[in-house]
């Protein structure tokens, strides 16, 4: 299995932690969903987020924050410099928006402050899209992990690009990859785990549900069913059709 | 002379004042910054008795406590029970049908029958569902107290310094154990060509917005919900969003003077729901979150209870 800058998790899902009713759903929610990882931003809640960071230390996970919020490099640098000493961590999810309705990333601001980042020691996740030359230059930079979308955050539509994604996971073979955004059903992050991928960094999903705790337990179930059958070795596509009870031995007319 | 003494004069505090009066016991209240006013997060209410709404993204106590807020409100001020209005744009029709699936205590409605000035749209009408304004009832409870000689004196004061009975309403500033503040903003417009009659709720994928009809023209939007201590003034990315929306709703608002902006920090328990915490002769009235003159009726009288006849309710929180 594939580790994360050296950290083996022991459990393949990352859940976020906003927009839940409240506090106390969002920690039944990851006790639900067995996730290793939460995430966190800090771009809006600056000056004054100490409470609530608080809540998510509690609940004894490795945190993950994110830069989610910046529209240029520069911002998603200085938010990454704040959220190192506030969760005492070198892992940064690096996300720099490009398009206001979309979301997409903008590439261009990525790679430049995933330059920065690593330079400056940042252990950085990338939020990149299934782009392999944009894939390939944020490892260049230093990224041992990528994360492509499956869709646009928030969109629930799954994964939009199936073939790209599968190309992307087959070109980087040794890069852990985590497939973030646009998950908005079990089925799409156990899709994300047949495919190979490493994890799966979900939100709204869960948070938006009208059970947020039963659809964390969804997806936890979703991301081991996925990882198992992975292992399984998967039978394959036929192009033909192959009984599974031998033809031998039946009436043949 | 009194019987018991109430620290913090927001909603919370006023409402527990009014209760024991109407129970016989003789309350003194005290506030470091007296009499309510912008210090206190009362003052930045939207004031929307919205217990079916509210039910959506809350626990089921406060769609149950709250259903009766307005009833108790209306001894005390003007309520106006027209329900309220939830609006989508067209692209977020999904918005709506979500919302409703989720909501109880509603009919599909076309706005135009409701709120025939605005821009018709397909919507949900929660007709049981009231709003006031939350300034004229804190002056209104204010008055109902001074009537039986109750007023607010203007002193800092510790639970711990007073003796007897004291219910502690201060908000924040009583720290209670997982206490959180909530950022919020709020704008406050003065559109006088707008007619609107009730609290409308635009739902937003990104920035739901609620609008609350006051007198005078003036139209009270609200307000974000940040996990923040800040209490710096708005931020610009707020005013846009807030603004963006109203605009989005009805374009007239483009039009409109923004007479006031604030933001305030309200107190909330990890589960955001409101409790009476005992704590031997202090007991607390805390954590209303978004829900404070919807829940402080409900959270008011469990303390009186409490009090005079010892019953516990389900707000009540011994830890």
């Amino acid at each position: 299995m594939r580790d994360f800058y050296g950290v083996t998790l022991p459990g393949a899902m990352m859940l976020g932690t906003a927009q839940y009713p409240s506090p106390t759903i969002m920690a039944e929610a990851f006790e639900a969903s067995s996730a290793s990882v939460a995430t966190v931003s800090l771009r809006r809640e600056a000056g004054g987020g100490q409470a609530f960071w608080d809540l998510i230390r509690g609940l004894g996970l490795r945190v993950l924050p994110n830069t989610a919020g910046c529209h240029t490099a520069r911002e998603a640098v200085t938010t990454a410099r704040m959220a190192r000493e506030v969760f005492q961590t070198d892992w940064i999810k690096l996300e720099v928006i490009g398009h206001a309705d979309t979301l997409q990333p903008d590439p261009f601001g990525l790679l430049e402050a995933a330059k920065t980042l690593c330079a400056e020691g940042f252990q950085v996740f990338p939020y990149t899209t299934e782009d392999q030359v944009l894939a390939q230059r944020l490892v260049d930079a230093g990224c041992r992990v990528l994360m492509p979308w499956g869709a646009p955050i928030g969109s629930g539509m799954g994964l939009n690009n199936r073939h790209g994604l599968r190309s992307l996971r087959a070109a980087f073979p040794d890069i852990p990859m985590v497939i973030d955004a646009g998950l908005g059903l079990p089925s799409h992050a156990a899709e994300a785990m047949e495919m190979g991928f490493d994890a799966v960094l979900l939100n709204s999903a869960v948070a938006q549900a009208g059970d947020p705790v039963a659809m964390a337990r969804a997806f936890g179930l979703a991301v081991q069913a996925g990882a198992l059958a992975r292992d399984a070795d998967p039978m394959g596509v036929r192009e033909m059709g192959m009984p599974s009870t031998p033809l031998l031995g039946k009436a043949w007319l | 002379m009194s019987d018991v003494t109430i620290i913090g004069a927001g909603v919370a505090g006023l409402f527990a004042a009014h209760k024991l009066l109407g129970r016989g016991v003789i309350p003194r209240i005290l506030d470091r910054n007296g009499p309510p006013g912008p210090h206190g997060c009362s003052w930045w209410a939207g004031g929307m008795l919205a217990p079916w709404c509210e039910g959506v993204t809350t626990e089921p106590v406060i769609t149950r406590l709250g259903a009766a807020a307005a009833d108790a409100w209306a001894a005390i001020t003007p309520v106006t029970r027209l329900g309220t209005l939830v609006l989508a744009l067209d692209r977020d029709r999904a918005e709506l049908a979500r919302f409703a699936r989720r909501a109880t205590g509603h009919q599909p409605c076309d706005s135009v029958d409701l709120e025939p000035d605005l821009p018709p749209r397909q919507g949900l009408h929660f007709a049981a569902e009231a709003h006031l304004d939350p300034r004229r009832a804190l002056a209104d409870l204010l008055a109902a107290l001074a009537a039986q000689g109750i007023t607010v004196e203007r002193a800092e004061a510790e639970p711990a310094d007073i003796p007897g009975p004291v219910i502690d309403a201060r908000g924040l500033a009583a720290a209670l154990p997982g206490l959180r503040p909530v950022r919020g903003e709020m704008a406050i417009l003065h559109a006088p060509e707008i007619t609107l009659t009730r609290p409308v709720r635009l739902l937003h994928p990104r920035h739901p917005l609620y609008i609350v009809p006051r007198a005078g023209g003036l139209f009270m939007l609200g307000a974000t919900q940040i996990e923040s201590a800040s209490r710096a003034p708005v931020t610009a990315r707020s005013v846009l969003e807030l603004l963006s929306a109203a605009y989005a709703l009805d374009p007239r608002f483009a039009e409109s003077s923004v007479v006031e902006l604030g933001a305030d920090l309200r107190p909330a328990f990890p589960d955001n729901i409101p409790r009476v915490t005992l704590r031997g002769r202090v007991i607390h009235l805390n954590g209303l979150f978004r829900h404070g003159y919807l829940m402080a009726p409900a959270l008011a009288a469990q303390a009186a209870d409490y009090l005079t006849t010892g019953t516990k309710g389900e707000l009540i929180h011994e830890d």
